[in-house]
Order: structure tokens, then sequence, then C-alpha cells
């Protein structure tokens, strides 16, 4: 397939998981904040430090108040990975590559965006916690579209590493947020207890949770989120996925060895996490082992993006 | 109901007869239309355009406000066209190709028109689409013109003309199978009833015309439809179609050249292209050959094309026999190659560059429609029954300026067909486009597009002057 279509096809996919889940961690701060006693712009700007993009929003809205955060981050034109401008992005790519992909997918995205733009432009805007659950849902039918009416051939592999990429990297920063949550009651209080339910449904993954872990204790939810090999938003089983896809693109059948710098990158990292322990992260620092992730993500995207997406004429001819 | 009123008046219409009555092939579908109240209509209306709106059949897309671009308006009461007819229509098409065919090999090649007399030397060297590199070039199978949209009109007394051709890279179809299909879920019975001939292989044929292009010792040849990319106003067509035979939409910066041939950037390496169906102007095609500042095409293709290791559709240089003066000379050209007359007549075009017919048109502009012969899509035209002095004044300047790039032709009073409009239903001023490919034989999707001026008493149809379209029925 061509270099162009791998690379629109995977980024359709990232941004529509992007938009779900910036829909996803601001709504978690939300539910936090709401369960808390005390209501304090402060718990904002962490939320945009996760993002990595605090400096353009310092120069765009100065004070981070719930306000400008959830504008920032929802409806905002002008910033790249607003929920808005990944829908602008997902359908640009989407248009690119329309005789790839079903008409069904075509639909879904285009509708996806003319909800995510009408809400942007309607006065009074919607509620937000019924608007990120617009977003979420609208992600889960464009997964469910694709699915069951692309065949799973080559492209389809593109735009399911491109998702699991992106949702990998995603849980990591969904996790870190509570992190910055500064507790006033301390670990193990009540409060903290209805801050750790409030974040695993936030990732739909409170009932999951309860089936295999039961009681509600901040390693096993890191634990969970980390490396549960069922639970489909967790980081290990999304490095699985984003691996059995790359696999089947290069046509290397063996994961436990690479033809290509991105499995070398991928299996690397897929087969650490394996062999790791949660006390082992909890030692490190869970925030440390999460931005580290996030970086060594970030290189596997990379790789990816070079070996397939752009051809070396010379290395050919 | 809302039907009951309507009188075709002094015009040829579509669906009614001069004293009133339907046609007979139409009667069935009047039928159902007036049993329908304006409100019913309306809202049939508005659901085949939001499924249209839905499935992106689009035009003219955005340049910086993101996701503006519209549908072409779409009317649901369609045009009719009987059988009997249509077969004359199929035939005078086929004449018109062929002649067409052996007109461009003949240009490109001994040009034993020219020196036979029959068209001037410099009326073919002086149309912008005649491209000098395309001498001696000998395309695949002989085939110029593979795909071609031509314009036809139906006049006062109900005779058609030929009105224009569209030799390029014609644009339209994918609106006949979008409004085909939309048509299938709006009048579902009508299809029943109603003995309609289909439309939906035009993809299937168009795919066969293309594969006939490459060489035999290919097994698999690769086709690909090349795309100016996605702000293109026709990008939902070359997608579209891509889409339909199942080949890959390539845009310039996927292909390059490597060892003499044309390939793709895939994300296993280079992989070879044999048929190119090209939606890119002629001059763009390689900025090596025609024009440098092209950012639309491949460097080194016509190369490539000329060494008969890529095919092309349609071939460059096609574009000299749609030329507004060369069209003039299609009754001879048809007369000189195939010893036949006519059988879909030209419209009496007189030529600006001679000076008896130019001041014959310059004495009448009020009658008179006057084009620009290189323009295309509505642009740079006058109609002189609607025109004011001071447009009529301003057209004098310009021909007597450069009398080569002007023709006019008699106003003709197209047909009109019953129309959907906001207050009821009234009678607007259609043209038809057919499409015809030219493979191993030529084949005609019955029907064609069918544009509609849908400004009162407009007769111009373009989309970019307020045309909408409509579905096209041949009715046996």
């Amino acid at each position: 397939m061509l270099s162009r279509v791998a690379n629109s096809i995977y980024w359709l996919n990232r941004y529509i998981e992007r938009a779900e889940n910036i829909a996803r961690f601001v709504d978690v701060n939300l539910n936090l904040l709401l369960d808390s006693a005390v209501v304090d712009d402060q718990q904002w700007e962490p939320l945009v430090l996760t993002t990595g993009d605090l400096e353009i929003f310092r120069s765009r809205y100065g004070v981070a108040t719930a306000e400008n955060v959830v504008r920032f981050l929802t409806y905002d034109e002008k910033y790249h990975n607003s929920i808005l401008s990944c829908l602008q992005s997902a359908r640009e790519n989407a248009r690119s590559i329309r005789e790839v992909i079903s008409s069904e997918m075509w639909e879904q995205v285009n509708s996806f965006y003319f909800m995510v733009k009408e809400a942007a432009e309607a006065d009074p805007q919607p509620e937000l916690p019924s608007f990120f659950e617009a977003v979420k849902m609208a992600s889960h039918q464009f997964a469910g579209v694709m699915a069951a009416t692309m065949s799973h051939n080559e492209a389809w592999h593109f735009g399911r590493m491109g998702r699991s990429i992106e949702r990998a990297d995603k849980t990591t920063r969904i996790l870190d947020v509570k992190y910055f949550i500064v507790l006033p009651g301390g670990v193990g209080s009540p409060l903290d207890e209805l801050q750790w339910i409030a974040l695993l449904r936030s990732v739909s993954a409170y009932e999951m949770y309860r089936k295999t872990c039961h009681r509600i204790s901040p390693p096993d939810i890191a634990k969970f989120l980390i490396f549960d090999r069922e639970f489909p938003r967790s980081i290990q089983h999304c490095l699985r996925s984003a691996e059995k896809s790359l696999h089947l693109i290069s046509g290397n059948n063996h994961t436990n060895s690479w033809c290509n710098p991105a499995e070398l990158k991928l299996g690397k990292l897929r087969s650490e996490l394996d062999f790791l322990s949660i006390e082992e992260v909890i030692e490190r620092g869970l925030h440390e082992f999460l931005d580290e992730t996030q970086r060594r993500i970030n290189i596997v995207s990379r790789e990816i993006g070079d070996t397939f997406m752009t051809i070396d004429l010379e290395a050919i001819s | 109901m809302v039907l009951n009123s309507y009188q075709p008046g002094e015009f040829y219409d579509e669906l009614f007869a001069a004293d009133g009555k339907p046609r007979s092939i139409a009667t069935t579908l009047i039928d159902k239309i007036s049993s329908l109240s304006l409100a019913e209509l309306q809202q049939h209306q508005n659901l085949a355009q939001s499924t249209l709106f839905k499935t992106g059949v689009t035009f003219n897309v955005y340049s910086d406000d993101r996701g503006t671009e519209k549908i072409l308006p779409f009317d649901i009461i369609p045009r009719t066209i009987c059988d009997r007819e249509w077969q004359l229509l199929e035939r005078g098409l086929k004449q018109r190709i062929h002649a067409l065919n052996l007109f461009l090999s003949d240009i490109y090649g001994q040009q034993q028109i020219i020196l036979d007399g029959i068209i001037p030397q410099e009326v073919v060297y002086s149309a912008t689409g005649f491209l000098k590199p395309c001498m001696g070039i000998q395309p695949p199978q002989g085939i110029w013109c593979h795909i071609t949209g031509t314009d036809l009109v139906r006049d006062k007394d109900g005779s058609w003309y030929v009105l224009e051709d569209n030799l390029r890279c014609p644009s339209g179809v994918s609106y006949v199978l979008e409004g085909r299909r939309v048509m299938k879920s709006t009048f579902p019975r009508l299809f029943e009833k109603m003995q309609i001939l289909p439309v939906e292989d035009y993809p299937s044929r168009l795919l066969e015309t293309l594969l006939y292009l490459a060489p035999d010792s290919i097994p698999y040849p690769t086709v690909v439809v090349l795309t100016p990319g996605i702000y293109n106003s026709a990008y939902f067509e070359h997608s579209f179609l891509a889409r339909q035979m199942g080949v890959q939409l390539v845009e310039s910066r996927d292909l390059t050249i490597s060892d003499g041939f044309l390939k793709m950037r895939t994300t296993k390496g280079l992989q070879q292209v044999d048929v190119i169906y090209r939606r890119i102007d002629d001059e763009f095609i390689d900025p090596l050959t025609f024009r440098a500042d092209s950012m639309l095409g491949v460097p080194g293709l016509m190369d490539v094309y000329r060494a008969g290791r890529v095919a092309i559709a349609n071939a460059p240089g096609t574009g000299v026999a749609d030329d507004k003066v060369v069209y003039a000379y299609m009754p001879a050209i048809v007369k000189y190659y195939l010893d036949e007359e006519q059988i879909i007549p030209n419209v009496p075009t007189y030529q600006c560059w001679e000076p008896k017919q130019r001041q014959y048109v310059l004495e009448n502009l009020d009658k008179l429609v006057v084009k620009a012969a290189a323009e295309s899509g509505g642009y740079g035209m006058l109609i002189g029954t609607k025109s004011t002095a001071e447009e009529r004044s301003e057209f004098a300047a310009k021909i007597t300026a450069d009398p080569r790039n002007y023709i006019a032709q008699p106003t003709l009073c197209l047909s009109r067909v019953p129309t959907l409009l906001p207050d009821g239903i009234d009678g607007r001023h259609v043209d038809l486009r057919p499409y015809i490919l030219n493979g191993r034989d030529i084949y005609i999707n019955p029907g064609g597009l069918t544009r509609v001026a849908l400004k009162e008493g407009s007769l111009v149809v373009n989309s970019s002057q307020g045309g909408g379209t409509k579905d096209t029925w041949v009715v046996r």
C-alpha cells in the first residue's frame, strides 16, 4: 500500500483515539473535583501539564481556570490537540483515503466531526459530562464500524496500531493526572478511595477492575492499568496489540525477534513490561515510570513512521 | 397535485408535450409526482440532499475555512429520454468519438487534414490544448480520448445539438451514479414499474477501458487514479472512482520515476504503475515537459509515456480537439475521416478570427451567445439576449482585441424539465452530458448528467453559476 495512505490511516486512528482520551481525562478531573471538598482552580493546571503543552496554554490563556482549561482542551480551534482540532485532522486524513476505508467509516468520522463542531458553535454549549460521553461513544462507534466493515488488511493494521499506540500513551497520562491531585485527607482517606474510583470510571475500567482485584488499592489500580493483559485500555494490552499489528504488517511471524527498528523498540518496551513488577515501578516512582514510558512510546511511533511512511529512495535504487 | 397547474409554455418540455399532456414514457412518473403534496416532495428532496451530503458527494472545497464543502443542488424530479431517441444519440456520439480520435491521431501524426486544406494550420496550432511535445506519440491501442463527456442540448423544436466536447478530464459522472442510488431509495416503486436503463456498470466499464491500455505482457496491471489532492473541487469524484474500481488513488508525491518506469511509494518499497487515469490537466502532468511551476505532476513522466512504459488516459494533448474554434470544424472533420454527415449536428458557430464572420457577430451581439475559446465552466461568456449595452461593448472590445479567442453561436432555447422549487414546481432549462468510454469498443453510459439552471429563465447550467443536477432516465 501507499506510504502516504499508511500514514493517513495511522493518524486518522490516533486522532480519533486522542479526542476520546482528552474527553476522558478532562472528565476524570471534573469528577475528582466534584467529589472534592475544596474547589480550587489549582487542580486544573496539572491537566494541561500532562498534555505537554503548558507553554502554549500559558501564552494563550494565562491563568489555568477550569473554564480556560476546558475551552483549551475541548473547543480551541487554534490548539492542535483540542478535541475539535483532533476531529478536523481525523477528517482531513479520512478524506484523503476515502477509497481505502469503508464508506461507513467515512460517514462515522464525518458525523463525529460535525457533532463536535456544532457543539463548539452552539450557544449555550452542551453540558460537559454529556458532551464527553457523546465523544467517547462516537469514538467507540468508529472503532466498531472499522472492525466490522473494513477488511483486516495491511491498512487496517496500520489503523489499529495507531489507535493502540495512542491509547497506551494516553493511559499513562490519565494515570498521571491522579499523581498531581493534592489530597487534603492524605493517602488512604475515604476521599482518596472516591477519587480512585472516579479515575477507574473515566477509563471505563471500574467494573473490570472490581472483577479482577475486588478492593480499591492504589498499587492494584496502577498494576491493572499498566500490566493487565486482558483489559483493553491497559498499557501492556495496547502495546501487545500494536506489536501484533506491526508483525502482521512486516510479515515477521516471530514476536521474539525483530526485522526493523520499529519492531526492535516496541518489542523491547513490551518485553520489559512483561518482566516488571508493580513494586519495582512504585520503588522507582510511578510518575517517573509513566514519563519514561511516554517517551519510549514516542520513539516507537517515530520508528514506525521512518520504517513505513517515508521511503528512502537511495536505499531502494 | 402540484403539477396540475404546470404549463410547458412556449418551451420544449422533456416530460410534457406541447398540449400539456404528459409524454407517454413519463406518465407513470408524473402520476407519482402528482400524488404527492409539495411538502412531501420537499421532504423527499431534503432527505436525498442530506444523504448526498452525508456520503460526501461534495464539490467546491474550502480553502481555509475547513469543512465547508457543499453539495451540488440535486433535484428529485428526473429527466426522461425515450429509448428510441437514446439509440439515435448513441449512434451520434459514437460517430463523433470515432472522428475525434482519428483527428487527434492525425494532428499529432501526419497532419493530413491540414495538408488537404480542411482545417487551417493556425487554427490548430493556436489552440491552447495543442501540445507540441505530443507530436509523434502513438498512444497504446491508438486511443487518445478514452473518457469523454459531451454536452448536448435540445432546442425549442426538439432537435438535439452538440454544444461542446470535454476531452481532457470531464467530471460529473459520480453525480450520475450517486444520484441514481439516491433516486432508487426515493422512488423505489417507480424503478419497478418503469423500465429504466441501469447506469451502475460505469466503474466496471471504466476499469476495463483502462486495463485495455496496459501491455499484454503484464498479467496484473496496476491502474491508478491520479488526483491533484483533497483541495481539488472534484476530489470526491476521484476518490469515488478509485474506490468503485478498487484501484489506488495517488497524488503526484506518491509517484516517482525509477529505472525508466513509473513507480509509487508503498510501505513495501517502490511498485510499478502501468496505467494512469489522470484527473489533472495536461500541462500539469510533467513539469519537465510542460509547466515548470506544476506541483501536481511527475517530473519525467512524459519520457516514460513516450517509451510506452506507462499508459495515460486521457492522452496528453487531447485538449486540442475540444477547443471551441476547432469545434466549429467538426462537421468537416466527420465528413473528412468518415465520409458521413454528423448524426447530431453542431450548433452553428461563427468564428471571430474570420473577418466577415466577426463583423456579423459584432453587429448581432444582442442575439448571440459569445464564448471564449479556451474557457469552460460558464466563465468568459456573453448571453446577448440577456446582456446590457455596457456588457456588449465590453465584449466587442475583447473580440476585436483577440479574435482567435472568441466564437459566437445563436441563442438556443434549451429544453426544460419540471423542477422542484421552494414555492412549487416550475420549468427550468437543462442540458445533458453523457459519458463515453473508448476502449475495446465505444460504450456510452445510458443517460448521463442532466444539469439544470435553477435560476428562473437562466440558460447557464454550470455548477459554478448556480446550476444543479437531476437524474436522467432512459426509459424503454
